[in-house]
């Protein structure tokens, strides 16, 4: 019945997969890795990097949901991390809550108000084209830092809010910040592959090439760019929820910091945007480096600038990120070698041709 | 009286943030790109200027003989060098490159000069005009008068002569320009010069009249995308119009309940047009394309 | 009750008069084809059936339902699939998911989360089997050869299962192997109930291939008829000004 049209690939492809062994093995390697990281380098100067490093990857991860599988670069999820931060240490000074392991409980419900807060925001934001979208984000941004200033009674305006820290010693404080942010990223990891993987994660893929072809083949574009957007602003506000009491404490400028969404997006593109684990990649990578150079160099502006020339640069040169562009390296090389393999079998079942 | 004077001072500021979102949302009808850096390049004019007034005593309005051809300049090496190669997706990829520039010029002007506030002086600055009750201060009226000679020649390049002809026709239909021989590339790449050489006006404006630090790009952009988004991104009469409306209720809010309430003015009526009409003022109802 | 009723519809652009009071007659279960000469309003008519624009005047009727102002994803759910003239797929998925796509069943909200089901599955795959495009299943769309696409773009809207496909242009740029084996496609999938109305100005494709033939002229419908009839009409080869019509035999 069906007529199979003629192409010229040979009868059966390589396999461009790298090898499940390697997969798996490797992602072994890595999560032993992150597991024993505090106990082996105990180092709270080397942990505290660590830590941070755990928060920007929950940020990206979830930020990718959004803006890497729906192709809609949104510049301002700082709004969201803020949120968890501002939630985090007004809910913890008006339930009275003991600092240390008390105040991770929190997280989830830092959760439920940034999802909450996304509902409105995502609505409103999602009916405009996409680069008014992405400028908006940016705008709404502006607009909660003006709010964290200026609703002073809540939020403290600019002398901001204080969180009491847990009263651990010094050598194993980080370590229970590591681990739950170590968890969250786990859990965003996760949702990121589910999402991936599912019609949901396909409508959106589509709503990134061709959104208004996606909506004509009966894609619920609205909807699903909705979900996503609230997926990723529940992750960002348990980003802010494990930041706000591990600084202990909480400032309008850096609530909502124009510099946060920056090195977000810089960390995706890096990685990968829109791929599974590229911003993971890209988190890990850039945010350990920042946080060294931070404690090492100090001065904002040197960030500024280093992070704006490498998001040219990346642009520019590899916009599709590393990890892709690894995975295509490693494309060719299954070419060649094949290539190679057919060269040095001559006449074999007449496939070589002229 | 003191409304009358809030009205008085929104019009003349106003000019400065018609003249700069104008040449905004120039830009984006021409090139389709978001030139996210303009409020970080007005602060590198408003720098620049202030360097040309302190080192070497020139007057703000005289410093721009020698800032605006250097911001002209960078602004065709900036559409050259990097928005010039960008072939997919360029709406959101230029965003995102200019949002780049921005970082990275906040960062080298925070560097050179750091964080403490300046401001260009000249002797004049504080005196003020007095007609009908009304205080007209002089540097206002100076840049507005700037703003509104300027604007006029844009008018005048873009409706009278052949570049702007090629310019407008770049606009509605860059395949068909392209086959009617008009080198679009040119023509982006002129029009971001224009644009950017206008900044640097529009920073000498801004230095003269507020006290400004490389943070300062962040207000000055938010505000700026926020006009050129209620008066439809592409519609220069749109934001001439936005323009004046914002500083004018901004001013008279200001005024009438406080400063802090004007700037949140801003930002809600913003999300009430948002709401009501997604396309802005004046913008062109589309399909909601890629 | 016929399947699709278009009914005296009028569209215009500022001066421009796409549509003038245009009504159709599509041949339930045929294979039916829409010529005219340049700016006859081709593509505007399909566009106002499958709801990418709206007409200021005049009615769509589809199977007794009006859908004059449906949405393009409700016209698709009623059972009506386009294709474009220059193909609309989805570049960065692979062939298998962009066909995913089209197999979705719209509507139920849990649907959005669930792995898509071994039913949708069996049809995307099917689909893809129909056109000859399975041994590509796991390519880029985007890295298809032009025609492939097109196929491809026949492949989602089909697996859709609708009552009715339109084909705008589906031979432009298309070489004469694959021409003659998306022909060759569609009137396999006709003789399963589909109704086609095709776009074309392929002349001898036509021909070929309808049962049933439309003429447009400046926006409104001049003749219908079979292709024997209309080849030799008059009217018609006056409206092409004696370009492709007498060149076709």
């Amino acid at each position: 019945m069906s007529t199979q049209l003629a192409t010229n690939t040979p009868a059966a492809p390589p396999s461009y997969e790298i090898p499940k062994i390697a997969r798996f093995g490797s992602l072994g390697v890595v999560a032993i890795l992150m597991v024993a990281f505090p106990v082996v380098f105990s180092n709270p100067t080397v942990t505290t990097i660590g830590v941070f490093a755990m928060i920007y990857l929950v940020s990206v991860t979830g930020w990718n949901i959004f803006s890497g599988y729906s192709g809609y670069i949104a510049l301002g999820h700082a709004v969201f991390f803020g949120i968890g931060q501002y939630a985090t240490a007004m809910l913890a000074s008006y339930w009275n809550i003991t600092p240390g392991w008390q105040t991770f409980l929190l997280i989830p419900v830092s959760m439920v108000l940034a999802g909450i807060a996304a509902v409105p925001i995502g609505f409103m934001l999602l009916r405009v084209r996409k680069h008014t979208f992405i400028v908006l984000t940016i705008a709404l941004m502006f607009i909660f830092q003006l709010f964290a200033y200026n609703f002073r009674s809540w939020t403290g305006g600019s002398q901001g809010l204080e969180m009491t820290p847990p009263s651990w010693s010094g050598d194993i404080f980080n370590m229970p910040f590591y681990y739950v942010g170590l968890g969250l990223s786990v859990i965003a990891l996760l949702t990121s592959w589910v999402v991936r993987r599912s019609k949901f994660g396909l409508g959106l893929l589509a709503i990134r090439d061709d959104e208004d072809r996606a909506r004509s083949l009966g894609i619920k574009t609205t909807q699903t760019k909705l979900i996503a957007f609230v997926i990723s602003a529940v992750f960002l506000g348990a980003a802010g929820a494990l930041y706000a009491p591990f600084v202990g404490s909480v400032y309008p400028q850096f609530s909502f910091d124009p510099a946060f969404d920056l090195s977000l997006a810089v960390m995706a593109f890096t990685g990968g945007l829109g791929t599974l684990l590229g911003p993971s990649v890209g988190a890990l990578v850039i945010a350990s480096a920042q946080q060294y150079f931070l404690l090492t160099f100090g001065g904002a502006n040197v960030f500024l600038i280093v992070y704006g020339v490498l998001f040219i640069l990346i642009l520019r040169l590899l916009p599709g990120g590393v990890v892709p562009a690894l995975s295509m390296q490693w494309q060719h090389h299954v070419v060649r070698r094949e290539r190679r393999k057919l060269e040095s079998e001559p006449q074999q079942e007449g496939v070589a041709k002229q | 009286m003191l409304i009358a004077q809030a009205v008085l001072e929104g019009v003349l500021v106003g000019g400065f943030y018609a003249l700069m979102a104008a040449g905004l949302t120039l830009v984006f009808g021409v090139m389709d790109i978001v030139n996210f850096a303009i409020g970080a390049l007005i602060v590198l004019g408003a720098y620049l200027s202030y360097t040309v007034n302190v080192h070497l005593h020139l007057d703000p309005f005289v410093s721009l003989f020698i800032t605006t051809p250097i911001m002209t300049v960078l602004g065709f090496a900036i559409y050259w060098f990097l928005i010039k190669p960008i072939k997919t997706d360029r709406v959101v990829m230029s965003l995102l490159t200019m949002f780049a520039v921005a970082t990275l010029i906040e960062g080298v002007l925070d560097l050179t000069f750091n964080s403490g506030l300046v401001q260009i002086h000249a002797s004049y600055i504080n005196n003020s005009l007095k007609i009908g009750g009304l205080n007209f201060p002089l540097i206002y009226v100076l840049s507005f008068l700037l703003s509104a000679f300027l604007l006029a020649m844009l008018f005048l390049v873009t409706y009278r002569t052949k570049f702007g002809r090629s310019l407008r026709a770049s606009m509605q239909n860059p395949v068909a320009a392209r086959l009617v021989g008009i080198n679009t590339d040119k023509v982006s790449g002129i029009t971001l010069a224009i644009g950017i050489g206008m900044a640097a006006v529009g920073g000498m404006i801004f230095g003269t009249t507020n006290a400004f630090n490389a943070a300062s790009s962040y207000d000055l952009i938010s505000r700026l995308l926020v006009i050129v988004i209620l008066g439809g991104f592409g519609s220069v009469g749109g934001a001439l119009v936005s323009a004046i409306f914002m500083l004018v209720v901004q001013d008279v809010v200001s005024v009438v309940w406080s400063p802090v309430w004007g700037s949140t003015t801003f930002y809600v009526i913003l999300i009430v047009v948002l709401l009501v009409r997604p396309q802005g003022l004046f913008g062109k109802k589309g399909v909601r394309a890629q | 009750m016929r399947l699709l009723e278009v009914e005296n519809i009028s569209k215009s652009y500022g001066g421009i008069k796409a549509l003038q009071l245009c009504t159709m007659n599509f041949t339930e279960g045929a294979i039916n084809g829409l010529i005219g000469p340049n700016g006859s309003g081709k593509t505007t008519l399909f566009n106002v059936i499958t709801g990418y624009e709206q007409p200021d005047s005049g009615s769509v009727r589809f199977r007794g339902k009006d859908i004059t102002s449906a949405t393009p994803d409700e016209v698709f759910a009623a059972g009506i699939g386009r294709t474009f003239q220059l193909t609309r797929i989805f570049p960065r998925l692979t062939v298998l998911e962009n066909v995913h796509i089209g197999a979705q069943r719209p509507g139920l909200l849990s649907q959005m989360r669930s792995w898509s089901t071994a039913d949708e599955r069996e049809r995307a795959i099917e689909s893809l089997d129909f056109v000859g495009l399975t041994r590509l299943s796991r390519e880029p769309a985007g890295s298809l050869s032009y025609g492939q696409q097109k196929l491809l773009e026949f492949a989602f809207i089909m697996v859709a299962r609708p009552k009715v496909m339109l084909l705008d242009e589906p031979a432009g740029g298309v070489n004469p192997s694959l021409l003659k084996h998306l022909g060759g496609r569609i009137k396999e999938l006709n003789k399963e109930g589909v109704t086609f109305i095709i776009v074309e100005h392929d002349m001898e494709f036509v021909m070929e291939l309808c049962d049933q033939v439309s003429v447009m002229h400046q926006g409104s419908a001049l003749r219908e008829g079979t292709p024997a009839e209309v080849r030799n009409d008059p009217a018609v080869l006056e409206a092409y000004l004696g370009t492709d019509m007498t060149e076709a035999k």
